[in-house]
């Protein structure tokens, strides 16, 4: 692959080193008034994490986010796989569910506020409706590209349609299944994040809405690094298997 | 030789129409007996059909009119016990290492696990694979590929071996030297084999018998017996009648190429 | 129509009908959500009026800068970076993970620092929009094939005409999806920031609206912004797509 690069990881640490500079940079040009640096962030991270209201909000969004995500996958795969298998409907429904993706979903929130209330159940549907677009779009390419050869060689080999599914289909269409489950989990986490600082009284973007109103620019860091080190952290460790599924 | 292995019997194959299109009668009437053991191949202009009656054999489609008998049984839409098939495109499995990949070829056959591994490692050594058995596909090169694929084929000890241009995309070397493999795995194998190809020395080099079809709707113009021994190599192609033999299928050949090239000039 | 249209037409009619049918019904109550068809009349009367002009218009403006700033830096960027692989390598683990981040968290902290105005807003739309414009150039110059640019040399082409005449052409369509992936981006971030604090614009007063139970507002707002957003994305697509098809790729 041209797009690739040598010394991934050699790479990935001199970025991160270079992120903390520019961090430092930029706080030593606009000063206390409106940043912090690494090193106080990182502290106030440290303390933060000793009291209990941290862990209660981040136990909101952690369990509105997995609720969104498991959600978002079962259903991403079953409307992927149904529109895979069935040409016609693949065909027509994939640009409308590439245009639904381009559109602000943030825009429907209050749709689904006033459906679902102000509970945990509206922050897994803000999650949810983020998710569910790449997964179905990942798996309905997945499955719709499988390689007819592989069909042909699996009929060649007499295989029950199971066993064809079990032994050929299904992995043929993992990798890119995968991917789409990667840019899901990302996607609903911005989403839960996203409809807690929207309109929530809990979660981590609650926590980061609320510390504007205090001015309290140490938490708005704290929290910020911490969602970026989440998400950036995961995200490359899925990544990683990613590559590894498509075997280079 | 001996007995018919595969009979055609006024074989013809029509394709329902597309959207909007009209029906295409893509092959026959057409009659060909394969004799067991032999090595057969077919020769014939892009678009004659050659493909469509290896499907036919393979039992991967059904002829719309005719009779197709497999080892004295009729073959319709089922792929028959005894048959591999070697496809033009890559067909090797991507999560698969190469080793893997051929053990799938045994997946139908009820056998030990001891003899499984062991027939796996005798046709990786056959096939010259032994430092890739556990390479992925994507780290080989188009013909190691293809050798992974025949040797999916080959483990299960298959008594008729279709081949589909198998050689295709590979390169006139590569070519020249796979051609000298098939012919020793049909050697020791002792299997039918019946190729499909668009090279005319590949066909006069390897078969006993090759039959010439016509452009569209494909039908045997001509069967050449070449007569040569059945211990030949690539180097046949230094015999006296080699050239006259190339000679001969290229004359049949021209003419129907060339009424293809002029239908294709027309948008067909 | 192709039954692909029909499908698709159907689909989307089907969808319509069956809100109009559940509002009408009383599944769905008026205090959720009125039925379509009025939500499409309380749009034209808005429009007629004239009424949040104001506010539209300003969102237009900020989606249109941030997607102006973005498209135009990520191009010369990915321009550039093309050039400089070392550059291009350590900054490619952060083009890979840029888009799990969660940009929008990075408001609060724009907010103190530039106050509560556009200027936020846009900067949160420019930054999640510039770096699909820099993977998607990259990518495109990435696949100009090796003998083409032989063949501007050996026709002797200077590097500008080879950039204007060769290049460029040939990377036509992956500007093209750059295009419409800032635009999109570009729209997420602006609105999005509205809806979370703001003082003005269509996010903004969806999101006022929302709090004052006044649906009527409301919705129609939002169905504008769904419109304009999958017009954009749809125009843009087409145009994409007939570059594409004019090469015979898909």
């Amino acid at each position: 692959m041209q797009g690739e690069s040598r010394a991934p990881f050699r790479n990935t640490v001199i970025l991160i080193v270079g992120l903390f500079l520019f961090w430092e940079l930029a706080y030593l040009v606009v000063g206390e008034v409106a940043l912090r640096s690494p090193w106080e962030t990182i502290r106030f991270l440290g303390n933060l994490m000793r009291t209990d209201v941290f862990w209660l909000h981040l136990a909101d969004t952690l369990k509105a986010f997995t609720a969104a995500l498991a959600i978002a996958v079962a259903l991403g795969l079953l409307i992927g796989f149904a529109l895979g298998l069935h040409r016609l409907s693949g065909d027509a429904m994939e640009p409308m569910l590439v245009s639904l993706y381009s559109i602000p979903k943030i825009t429907l929130y209050p749709i689904i506020l006033l459906t679902f209330g102000l509970g945990i159940s509206a922050k897994i549907a803000f999650g949810a409706i983020h998710g569910i677009i790449p997964v179905a779009l990942f798996t309905l390419n997945a499955v719709r590209n499988i390689k007819p050869i592989l069909i042909k060689t699996g009929r060649v080999f007499k295989l029950n349609p199971t066993v064809m599914v079990r032994a050929i289909l299904f992995p043929a269409a993992v990798p890119e299944i995968f991917t789409g489950i990667r840019v899901g989990f990302s996607l609903t986490l911005i989403g839960t994040v996203l409809g807690e600082m929207f309109a929530a009284q809990h979660g981590l973007g609650y926590l980061l809405m609320n510390a504007i109103s205090l001015y309290n620019i140490d938490l708005i860091m704290a929290v910020t690094f911490l969602l970026v080190l989440f998400a950036a952290s995961v995200n490359g460790l899925l990544l990683a298997i990613d590559r590894r599924l498509h075997h280079g | 030789m001996s007995a018919a292995q595969v009979t055609l019997r006024g074989v013809t194959k029509v394709f329902p129409a597309g959207a909007g299109g009209e029906p295409v009668h893509a092959l026959g009437p057409i009659d060909i007996e394969i004799r067991k053991g032999e090595f057969f191949a077919v020769v014939g202009p892009s678009g004659c059909g050659k493909s469509t009656l290896l499907e036919l054999i393979a039992g991967l489609t059904p002829p719309t009119l005719g009779e197709i008998e497999f080892e004295g049984r009729v073959i319709k839409d089922t792929v028959p016990d005894g048959i591999g098939v070697v496809f033009q495109e890559d067909a090797c499995f991507s999560w698969l290492n190469v080793s893997e990949n051929i053990e799938f070829g045994l997946r139908q056959k009820i056998i030990a696990t001891e003899e499984k591994v062991r027939r796996v490692a005798a046709v990786i050594d056959m096939m010259g694979l032994r430092d890739f058995a556990r390479s992925y596909p994507a780290q080989l090169s188009g013909g190691m590929r293809q050798r992974v694929c025949i040797a999916r084929t080959i483990v299960a000890e298959p008594r008729l071996i279709l081949l589909d241009e198998p050689f295709g995309a590979l390169d006139q070397q590569t070519r020249l030297l796979m051609g000298d493999e098939m012919l020793r795995l049909w050697r020791e194998t002792g299997a039918t084999v019946f190729l499909i190809t668009h090279a005319l020395d590949e066909a006069a080099m390897l078969a006993d018998r090759i039959v010439v079809m016509s452009a569209r709707p494909g039908q045997a113009i001509d069967l050449v017996e070449t007569g040569w021994p059945r211990d030949r190599d690539s180097r046949i192609v230094e015999r006296e009648n080699f050239g006259a033999m190339t000679s001969r299928l290229w004359k049949t050949l021209r003419e129907e190429s060339l009424k293809t090239m002029g239908r294709a000039g027309k948008g067909a | 129509m192709s039954r692909l249209r029909i499908y698709q037409f159907a689909v989307i009619a089907g969808f319509i009908l069956l809100l109009e049918a559940l509002c009408l019904a009383g599944v769905i109550d008026k205090i959720t959500m009125p039925p379509p068809h009025i939500i499409v009349r309380d749009l034209f009367r808005m429009l007629l009026a004239g009424r949040y002009f104001g506010d539209i218009g300003k969102s237009l403006a900020n989606v249109l800068l941030a997607f102006g700033s973005a498209y135009v830096l990520g191009v010369i960027t990915g321009t550039i970076l093309h050039g400089y692989r070392t550059a291009r390598d350590i900054l490619d683990p952060l083009f890979a993970t840029y888009y799990a981040i969660p940009v929008f968290a990075f408001y609060p902290l724009f907010i103190v620092i530039f106050g509560l105005g556009d200027g936020p807003q846009i900067l949160i739309g420019f930054l999640l929009a510039i770096v699909a414009v820099i993977v998607t150039t990259l990518n495109g110059l990435d696949r100009v094939p090796p003998v083409l640019k032989k063949t501007a040399r050996v026709n002797k082409l200077s590097p500008l005409q080879t950039a204007l005449r060769i290049t460029l052409p040939f990377c036509a369509p992956y500007l093209l999806t750059a295009a419409k992936l800032a635009l999109a981006y570009a729209f997420i971030g602006v609105i999005g920031s509205e809806f979370i604090m703001a003082r003005a614009g269509m996010g903004y007063e969806i999101s006022y609206a929302y709090t004052n139970f006044d649906n009527a507002t409301m919705y129609p707002l939002i169905l504008l912004i769904l419109l304009l957003s999958i017009a954009a994305n749809s125009l843009l697509s087409h145009w994409e797509r007939v570059l594409l098809a004019r090469r015979g790729q898909k």
